[in-house]
């Protein structure tokens, strides 16, 4: 298991999703899930451990890209992680994205933990207001069938 | 289930020192609970107390570290609560957005 250290930047999501851990991992690694809720953005990956992984804008420009470190579904996905498109960002390097899922009575919790070993990350500051709508987004997709908010303007 | 947990998100927010913590986690994340206690007019006991209420509102998460727990400030049922009524707001404005410019559209053609 990879452990984050106790320097630098670091958030927690907690979410808890009516559904199964199968529906959320699906939502999380399945393109035709993803783009429904991901502010606009697509995943491409190799979903395997060592494999490529990227989130793609809809013109196909790679917003952010990297590799899966760990992979066990559906419990725990980990994505070194690394910002592509704005170079402040792109310069502070990889971050680490562990998400984990795990049953709760009749829900799934969600849980992100996004890091990065460098103290005030702008780019962890700048994910942290992402993190929020794309996870209350996945939620009610999965409980609703629909979406909250879009990326793209209407 | 999502009116109850609306309840509890509003009754964990609805006390100053709570608020307090969580503005102490927005400044610094990841604290342990020594770390979130220096410096506040509250006992150990107290935070402890009111972080676990905290906790049960889903307002706040941790993970262990080693030895240590830190605590962060989890801003999801938050945002959850705002969009209930910002869409509320928006949708009508959006669609009357969408409408001036199909009519506007429609103008170009006449």
């Amino acid at each position: 298991m990879i452990m984050t250290s106790a320097v630098g930047s670091s958030f927690v999501y907690v979410t808890y999703i009516r559904s199964t851990p199968e529906q959320v991992w699906s939502a999380l690694t399945e393109s035709e899930f993803v783009r429904q809720y991901w502010l606009g953005a697509d995943v491409k990956a190799d979903w395997k451990i060592g494999g490529s992984w990227q989130l793609v804008f809809s013109d196909g420009t790679t917003a952010d890209a990297g590799e899966i470190l760990e992979f066990e579904p559906p419990k725990r996905l980990a994505i070194r992680w690394r910002n592509e498109f704005k170079p402040e960002y792109k310069a502070e390097g990889w971050s680490l994205c562990v998400m984990e899922l795990e049953p709760v009575g009749e829900a799934t919790k969600l849980t992100v933990n996004h890091s990065m070993e460098r103290e005030n990350s702008k780019f962890i500051r700048a994910v942290s207001g992402g993190w929020p709508e794309i996870l209350s987004n996945l939620k009610s997709l999965l409980e609703t069938g629909s979406i909250a908010v879009t990326g793209e303007e209407p | 289930m999502s009116g109850m947990n609306d309840d509890i998100v509003f009754r964990a927010l609805a006390d100053a020192n709570r608020r307090q913590l969580l503005d102490r986690l927005h400044e610094k994340n990841g604290q342990t609970l020594g770390e979130l206690c220096r410096g506040l007019a509250m006992t150990r006991q107290a935070v402890t107390k009111h972080l676990s209420i905290l906790e049960s509102a889903n307002l706040v998460s941790w993970k262990r570290l080693g030895r240590e727990k830190l605590h962060f400030i989890n801003p999801v049922p938050i945002h959850e609560i705002a969009e209930r009524w910002m869409n509320k707001f928006e949708q009508p404005r959006l669609r009357a957005l969408s409408q001036l410019k199909k009519n506007l559209e429609r103008n170009d053609h006449d």
